[in-house]
């Protein structure tokens, strides 16, 4: 098969490296080839990040270049926006519609931008979802990386993995049935 | 058994699986988690090290005692360890040992990007480079091999791209290996002009012996698919290539990089039509290919600097443009990383920042982050500890010339200053500076993402250890005028900035508070009672909107535009209070979580 590609972006203390750990991890145990690729180190004080996530038969580069991703997670409005270009002519992306404004619009040296749903959901196929609100719903903001990885999972037509598994295995005891729940709301929201 | 692992885990896997007993290192981005994965094996004594140079000896050390070592540090660590590098290549080894200089084609976390590769050539230390997290485990239990049978340290480069990428890696168990008995030696460990000369002829005759090696070893292998495009390449420019290739080239994939396999390389090159030189930053293997005769394509074509990711390739080769669909430029507003809600550092640049009169010589770490604004602090930085020996050197420059317009302050962290702030401090006491030096004590080496360090009362395996109190090394560096204070205090911060800047003689300020992200110990908790067990709200009636308080910098601070009040983010904000202070109308209040 083809390589898929996947790129979930964020800012940093999103969660974004824990939904990529368990993509890779179940991705692998379905008998994939998979390589992820991060950078981390100064981004992680508030700047943006992403993890780049592919799969096949035989995976090359740990890299994903601009105009391939298959589908883009973004948990973060305006990191869909600047990663936009990263998407294939026919990509897909999950936006959750949070809003985390940068420095500059702290000190207010900018205005965070307006209108930034509209011009991603103008130029290419984009679901956008209200991840952060449904992980309050189910009663913790911290499960949002989960019900967007589900989305994605959805989409992907990953389905068959058992998921399940591969969240009790590698969450905290206690937060095992939280983020289950949220895998199968991502799931069902897409 | 399979596991999905990073470069720098596999290379801790491979370093226990191939039976090291000692690891050392310090952090740097992107080797950091090298040392933190070792540490999680109980089978080898692993220790953070004050500095680079003080790991690279340690493991060197340990090496001629008779077990395997390895140290790990990032690409300008090196420049820290390069003194006993090379004359630990003179000198051999006993147990085998390898030194992991992690690169960064790109700059992601770094002052420069300088090759590494070059010191393997510099030094006279053969080298491996893995291409991915498989190779990394298998070619470190290689180099332990190789440094007992050839007699060497082996310097052993990871760039950005391997340390942090995850792939599959066949793990295996640990094989111990018999340590070396250690016996007294003095023409072997002691490089003294008379016994030095032997030593370099000995060098000399394993590099010999080495070539062989390279052009047999199957770590550089040729993947014939039969066509006129040879690509030579190494590191992850190789999984580039072959991304953006595929079979329509044949390939020789260098691992062990020097010496370069010239045999093997000569023999790839016949009936190719062109050969491509794939590797990042400098052209190192393609100057040597070229200077043996053999024409090849490299640098004229490709990029030198940045990484050599495969869109650069297909640009710059096949002349592919790939379309993207691209959002609206004025839309997208940059998201520069930025000091924490609730960092102790904020205080001091906050109060730095609001003074004309300094000229500010910072250092590595977070506090890098003091030249931004809102702050526009900082004026210089070089490198580690640079802040305390480039301030005097700025100094004496304005004492020379008689400018008195401005007045250096030297800044930096409480583990650079364990790193090597030390030995600059002694120069301005020394040669009679008058510089103030803020040592910014949050109680954790914090950008590398917390790392005990010899203030913090725990060591590597988190293990109680002795604290050095960073106050008696400074007073033992003959400091006079020495003060603690606590830098979420805005009117402390201020007066001793004043009064450092006004004693006759050098002065240090030490502010102590810990890192916002640091898990506290029971210590902390002991001396830190209030950290981070507030948060602050701004009484609407009171705030007239003027933003005074979005000077601090701080990400949990929101500004209503429409009703013009500041707002704050309670989940983000930790009541460090320090908008708090710099409101003037006293709109925003503390209170207890």
């Amino acid at each position: 098969m083809e390589t898929k590609n996947i790129v979930l972006v964020g800012v940093g203390g999103q969660g974004t490296i824990t939904a990529a750990k368990l993509l890779t991890t179940g991705l692998m145990e379905a008998g994939f080839d998979v390589k992820m690729s991060e950078i981390h180190g100064m981004s992680q004080r508030g700047g943006s990040v992403s993890s780049l996530v592919r799969y096949g038969d035989n995976v090359q580069s740990p890299v994903i270049e601009i105009g391939s991703a298959d589908i883009i997670v973004a948990f973060e409005k305006l990191e869909g926006l600047r990663s936009m270009e990263y998407l294939k002519p026919k990509g897909k992306m999950v936006v959750n519609d949070t809003e985390i404004s940068p420095l500059s619009v702290v000190i207010g040296t900018n205005a965070y931008p307006e209108g930034i749903l509209e011009e991603i959901k103008s130029k290419i196929d984009c679901r956008v979802m209200s991840a952060s609100k449904m992980a309050e719903a189910l009663g913790n903001n911290k499960v949002t990386n989960v019900i967007l990885l589900g989305s994605v999972i959805k989409l992907m037509g990953l389905t068959e993995i058992d998921w399940e598994s591969i969240i009790s295995k590698n969450v905290k005891e206690k937060f095992i049935d939280i983020n289950i729940k949220a895998l199968h709301a991502g799931m069902d929201a897409a | 058994m399979k596991k999905l692992l990073t470069g720098n885990e596999a290379i801790a896997r491979g370093a226990w699986e191939a039976g090291v007993k000692y690891a050392t290192a310090y952090p740097g981005t992107p080797s950091t988690e090298i040392l933190e994965n070792v540490a999680t094996y109980d089978e080898i004594v692993s220790e953070w090290a004050p500095n680079e140079k003080v790991a690279l000896e340690a493991a060197a050390g340990a090496c001629i005692g008779g077990v395997r070592s390895l140290c790990s540090m990032k690409h300008v660590g090196l420049n820290v360890a390069a003194d006993p590098l090379f004359t630990f290549a003179c000198l051999g080894v006993n147990a085998g040992a390898v030194v992991v200089t992690a690169d960064e084609p790109g700059m992601f976390s770094s002052q420069n990007e300088q090759d590494n590769r070059n010191y393997a050539r510099h030094a006279k230390v053969c080298m491996f480079e893995p291409s991915d997290s498989q190779e990394a485990k298998d070619m470190i239990k290689e180099a332990y091999t190789v440094s007992e049978e050839y007699d060497m340290p082996v310097l052993f480069r990871m760039t950005t791209r391997v340390c942090h990428s995850k792939s599959i890696v066949e793990c295996q168990d640990r094989k111990e290996v018999a340590d070396k008995p250690y016996e007294k030696d003095i023409k072997k460990y002691c490089p003294l002009p008379a016994f030095a000369k032997g030593m370099q002829v000995k060098l000399a005759n394993n590099f010999k012996q080495l070539e062989t090696y390279s052009n047999t070893t199957p770590f550089n292998y040729i993947e014939d698919n039969k066509s006129e495009i040879g690509i030579i390449g190494s590191g992850v420019a190789f999984r580039y290539a072959k991304e953006v290739y595929g079979d329509k080239a044949s390939y020789l994939k260098i691992g062990f990089t020097y010496p370069l396999p010239m045999v093997k390389i000569a023999e790839f090159a016949k009936n190719k039509k062109t050969i491509y030189v794939f590797e990042e930053n400098d052209p190192i293997m393609e100057k040597e290919i070229k200077a043996a005769g053999i024409a090849c394509i490299g640098k004229e074509k490709l990029p030198t600097m940045g990484e050599l990711t495969p869109d650069r390739i297909r640009k710059a080769l096949l002349n592919e443009e790939v379309s993207t669909i691209q959002p609206n430029p004025e839309m997208i507003l940059p998201r520069p990383p930025a000091f924490c809600a609730g960092c102790p550092h904020r205080g001091a640049f906050y109060e730095l920042g609001r003074r004309k009169d300094l000229m500010i010589f910072s250092d590595i770490g977070c506090y890098s982050l003091g030249l931004m604004p809102p702050y526009n602090a900082t004026d210089a930085m070089i490198c580690m500890g640079a802040s305390i020996s480039g301030g005097h050197g700025v100094q004496k420059a304005f004492d020379i010339k008689g400018d008195y317009s401005k007045k250096v302050v030297s800044i930096l962290g409480d583990s650079t200053f364990f790193h090597s702030g030390i030995t600059s401090l002694m120069n301005v006491v020394y040669n009679k500076s008058n510089t103030l030096t803020i040592i910014l004590d949050n109680r954790i080496t914090g950008m590398t993402g917390h790392q005990q360090n010899p203030g913090t009362g725990f060591d590597l395996k988190g293990e109680e250890a002795p604290i050095i109190d960073i106050e008696a090394m400074v007073k033992a560096c003959g400091v006079k005028e020495l003060i603690s204070i606590d830098p979420n205090n805005l009117e402390m911060m201020n007066d001793a900035i004043e009064w450092g800047l006004n004693v006759e003689g050098p002065a240090v300020i030490i502010t102590r508070w810990p890192c916002v992200l640091k898990k506290l110990s029971n210590l902390d908790k002991d001396e830190f009672p209030s950290a981070f067990k507030n948060f602050c709200t701004v009484d609407v009636e009171k705030c007239v909107g003027c933003k005074k308080c979005l000077k601090s910098g701080c990400p949990a601070l929101a500004f209503d535009t429409v009703n013009k009040k500041s707002g704050i983010l309670k989940e983000t904000c930790v009541g460090c209070g320090v908008c708090a202070q710099i409101c003037p109308k006293q709109a925003i209040e503390v209170e207890a979580r």
